[in-house]
């Protein structure tokens, strides 16, 4: 498995505006709080009769998923078709390489066929790294998951739901609970969280569940759940991938959940008003009970509304910032 | 040159007697600022109405045909129209008009939320140079700028309009 390089400078123009989308490590605070304030726009666009505009009419997006993904492929899909792009989802992982044809070859064809975006997804991390590397000038890649390095689309999904509800990142302690030592979702999340100006990130999990430089998070490490969820704002819980049960990474589902499944009565420790976010699919007994994931405080369902809404602003931004590459830098204030 | 508010609200008082004067104004549904100038002018213009009518807010940004060009906005605001579109007979108001390309997209985004009766336009300043055929019923004020000048509008709450090169901004 090869990690992403630290630089995340292909993803920004010499200017500093959004190329690519890869990683939200290193990226500044005004340009994810753009990301959000962008994304607020397109939410308002969800909610109308003809929920589409026409910014990114005549463009091709090709989503590339390596690995399998229901949700995260179908919300691109919509994002995209919401901008008025034309949309080719492709199955790889059933698809050309299975019969031998290599990534860059698989890339080199899809770009003859004039793709000005690329959505990937690959179980390796680092992939959409080197694809923003290789791909011609003016295409645009955006990271959809890759391996355990990050998922940043959902990172700035759980943003945005987190400013709707709390207003802001000042004074907010937030809880990451599960699976962390798998999770590129909660990689990005901690990044994100740091970055907007959190006031504390926690992740809770057991030993065998948290990286063995889990300190170097930039989280609080608590592996009893009681104490770490005590007094926080919001509580984020990651799906339980269940192939990890068959490792001996865990007891058994009904051990965890005794332990790290949020409960009411778990969820009594947390602030009054806190939030329950998933970023799905969730394992109802396994990870979260039903009476929490159906309740008053949870926000997983919005939290897919407003992916939608953000993957449109990060597209958006970055075929905008791709254009501006070799658009004459005249001023057009167009009146 | 420079406007300052009270010359501002004398092109106001002006725009909203025009407006009364045209015969679509008496039963209008409703003013559409489009933001960000755009909405403190139709405000405004709205405060100087003897019936105020119902205020709605566009952001174009999203339907702009120079995005290529130019890039998107920073934080596109939510548009709120506050009545139905279907139907209805709509005052559409800007602060500067120009090319008339914000004022084109304008109308492909109302047309999204159904499809009016009518569309009269009113504008605080024309400054000419127009790429499409479009012209203000109601307009403050028409002023004849060389290519490289723009007219700037300060708001919302002091609204004052001055001359500035290209090249400020954005």
């Amino acid at each position: 498995m090869t990690l992403a390089p630290p630089s995340s400078r292909v993803q920004l123009t010499d200017d500093g505006k959004l190329r690519h989308f890869l990683s939200v490590e290193h990226l500044s605070r005004p340009l994810l709080e753009d990301i959000l304030d962008t994304a607020a726009g397109f939410v308002d666009v969800g909610g109308r009769a003809i929920k589409k505009v026409p910014l990114l009419r005549g463009k091709t997006v090709v989503n590339l998923f390596f690995e399998s993904s229901t949700r995260t492929r179908s919300t691109f899909e919509l994002a995209a078709k919401r901008l008025s792009a034309d949309v080719l989802t492709l199955d790889i992982a059933k698809s050309a390489t299975s019969k031998g044809e290599t990534l860059l070859d698989t890339l080199r064809n899809l770009e003859a066929m004039a793709a000005d975006m690329f959505v990937v997804r690959h179980q390796d991390s680092g992939a959409p790294f080197f694809i923003a590397e290789q791909v011609t000038p003016r295409v645009a890649v955006i990271n959809a998951g890759d391996g355990r390095h990050a998922h940043p689309t959902q990172a700035m999904l759980d943003m945005y739901t987190i400013r709707h509800y709390k207003g802001g990142f000042e004074g907010l302690k937030v809880a990451i609970v599960g699976d962390i030592l798998h999770s590129r979702v909660a990689r990005s999340q901690i990044h994100a969280l740091n970055i907007l100006g959190a006031e504390e990130v926690r992740v809770i999990a057991p030993r065998t569940l948290l990286p063995a430089d889990a300190d170097a998070l930039g989280a609080t490490v608590f592996t009893d759940m009681v104490q770490g969820i005590e007094d926080v704002d919001v509580v984020i819980m990651l799906r339980l991938q269940r192939e990890r049960m068959d490792s001996a990474l865990l007891p058994s589902e009904g051990e965890f959940f005794r332990l790290y499944g949020l409960t009411n009565e778990k969820l009594g420790h947390a602030k009054p008003d806190a939030i329950v976010m998933h970023p799905g699919p969730i394992n109802r007994g396994v990870e979260i009970a039903s009476e929490v994931a159906d309740g008053p405080r949870s926000v997983i369902l919005n939290q897919v509304t407003f992916g939608i809404a953000v993957r449109m602003a990060v597209m958006s931004m970055a075929i905008s910032g791709q254009e501006s590459l070799d658009a004459a830098q005249e001023d057009d204030h167009g009146h | 040159m420079h406007w300052n508010p009270e010359q501002i609200d004398a092109l106001l008082r002006d725009m909203a007697s025009a407006l009364e004067r045209l015969e679509e104004t008496d039963g209008a549904t409703g003013l559409v600022g489009i933001e960000s100038g755009g909405a403190w002018v139709a405000k405004a213009l709205n405060e100087r109405l003897s019936k105020p009518l119902p205020l709605g807010f566009l952001d174009a940004n999203f339907y702009r045909d120079d995005f290529e060009k130019r890039g998107l906005k920073k934080s596109v605001k939510p548009s709120k129209l506050p009545f139905d579109v279907e139907g209805a007979h709509l005052i559409l108001v800007d602060d500067v008009l120009m090319t008339g390309r914000t004022i084109r997209a304008a109308m492909n985004e109302l047309f999204d939320f159904g499809r009016p009766a009518s569309i009269r336009l009113a504008v605080l300043f024309d400054i000419g140079r127009r790429e499409l055929p479009i012209r203000a019923d109601v307009c403050g004020e028409v002023l004849s700028l060389p290519a490289e000048q723009r007219v700037e509008l300060s708001g919302p709450d002091r609204l004052e309009a001055s001359v500035q090169a290209v090249g400020n901004g954005r």
